[in-house]
């Protein structure tokens, strides 16, 4: 059963969130309900391969084990031994910690690789999510801030059905106190609202303006056709213009619901999507775009990596230092989306974007001057909207394999 | 340490860092809203005060919320000393 898809998954939901919604009116706990409905919508949605199903429950064993490792190296016993100061662990922990890290990233890197060779290589549905909020907690157990993460919270926290194929890329801290909040009926209430409120946009965005988009994508090309080299341009634009409101609308409307669907279960599932196409500068856009990504990113990679450059001195200006981030940080970006031409070409742009953004706003006069008037907003968001449709094109392969023939 | 020798030696950090010389006339204005602080700004902000008072906060520790015036950059290493 694909999620979010088929009618099956939906009529499904029915008695699930009903029973969700009983528990939370009566000020019920909704945690091992939750977890029992997502081990079972789980094993509904890897019914068609009983490989995926064991290769899954491997994983989480195996992101257990590891949390509960690096949990150990940096527990408060463990730290007392041999440390000069509780910010500055020894060395070989460290590296012990860095080891789990590699390991904990190398089941979906060779995910990656295999599929290269091989499209039904081993893996399951989510691996590129998951293995986001795995990491997440490795990286904060090592830094203190998550001392005590429970088995099943944190197998609920991996398991949790709404978000498990495609995000929003939940925290686990968060997630945990909204497992442990103790809802009032009216507060319940008033997320199951606001909840459904989310889905049914997000089922609109989804199976109303998602395939409007496919249709402008598909179909307004074939009739402007390509007699002209100027026709096949403008067949070209409208294709890209047709893609970017179709990824929007089908990743947007994903997004809001599975928002909706986490909020009945009690769990404040992050926005992804925020008016993305009012951005006036790319910064702005990747703030408004696939926000529990590039937050993620932003926090676990950009963030360390400037730290760490800083730290050592690695560049001269802090302005070097926020280019290289960028450009590193939307590579790796790119790199998880998939190990093709399309998807790496399209990190590094978004990089160099970024870079650039990074540039303008803190080297060019006339930026400064003007930003905050209403006609340099506008043109910049002409500019941002070019810059992100082309990206689009990048993205979905129409730059490097043309899909109008 | 005196309290506002805590504070003097923020201010001048984050003088140094954004390059906002009246910076210290605005203690609770949202230093981010103001394009005064952004991600990298805030980053350089922790390395420094590591440095400087020796405490470390980890960089998804706090909520910008948490620490984007003056006033509450302050608090949260009053809060670590």
């Amino acid at each position: 059963m694909s999620f979010y898809a088929e009618p099956a998954f939906f009529i499904l939901l029915v008695p699930i969130v009903g029973i969700a919604v009983l528990l939370g009116v009566n000020e019920k706990p909704l945690g091992r309900y939750g977890l029992g409905a997502s081990v079972l919508m789980l094993l509904l949605l890897f019914s068609r391969s009983i490989e995926s199903l064991v290769f899954f429950a491997c994983y989480l064993v195996f992101s257990l084990r590891l949390a509960r490792w690096v949990s150990n190296l940096f527990s408060e016993t463990a730290r007392t031994d041999s440390d000069s100061s509780a910010h500055s662990p020894h060395p070989k922990r460290i590296a012990l910690y860095r080891i789990a890290l590699a390991l904990q990233i190398a089941p979906l890197a060779v995910y990656k690789v295999g599929v290269l060779f091989q499209p039904d290589f081993l893996g399951f549905i989510g691996i590129s999510y998951i293995t986001f909020k795995a990491v997440q907690v490795l990286i904060e157990i090592r830094d203190g801030l998550i001392k005590d993460l429970g088995t099943l919270e944190y197998l609920y926290f991996l398991v949790f059905f709404p978000t498990i194929t495609s995000g929003p890329i939940l925290r686990s801290r968060k997630f945990v106190d909204d497992l442990n909040a103790k809802r009032t009926r009216d507060e319940y209430l008033q997320l199951l609202y606001r909840g459904a409120g989310w889905f049914m946009l997000g089922a609109l965005y989804k199976f109303v303006g998602a395939p409007v988009g496919q249709w402008a994508m598909w179909f307004l090309p074939s009739v402007i056709g390509a007699a002209t080299p100027a026709a096949a341009t403008g067949a070209n634009v409208v294709y890209a213009l047709g893609y970017t409101l179709y990824l929007f609308f089908d990743f947007a409307g994903y997004s809001h619901m599975a928002v909706g669907l986490g909020y009945a279960l009690g769990i404040e599932v992050p926005r992804n999507f925020r008016a993305p196409f009012l951005a006036i500068d790319i910064k702005d856009f990747w703030n408004r775009w696939h926000i529990s990504l590039s937050t993620w990113l932003r926090d676990f990679v950009f963030m360390r990596f400037s730290a760490a450059a800083i730290e050592h001195k690695w560049f001269k200006s802090s302005v070097t230092t926020a280019c290289i981030g960028f450009v590193l940080n939307m590579t790796l970006m790119g790199i998880w989306h998939g190990l093709t031409v399309d998807y790496l070409v399209y990190g590094l742009y978004h990089g160099l974007l970024l870079a650039g953004c990074e540039l303008m706003q803190r080297k060019w006069g006339f930026y400064k001057k003007h930003r905050r008037e209403k006609w340099f907003k506008l043109c910049s968001w002409a500019v941002t909207m070019v810059a992100v449709v082309f990206g689009m094109a990048l993205f979905s392969g129409q730059v490097f394999h043309n899909p109008l023939g | 340490m005196a309290n506002e020798n805590i504070e003097e030696r923020i201010i001048e950090l984050l003088i140094d860092i954004t390059g906002e010389e009246e910076i210290g006339d605005y203690r609770d204005d949202d230093l981010f809203e103001e394009d005064v602080l952004d991600s990298l700004g805030a980053i350089e902000l922790l390395v420094r005060l590591k440095e400087e008072f020796g405490i470390a906060i980890a960089p998804t520790e706090l909520e910008r919320e948490e620490m984007n015036s003056v006033n509450k950059i302050v608090e949260r290493v009053q809060e670590r000393l």
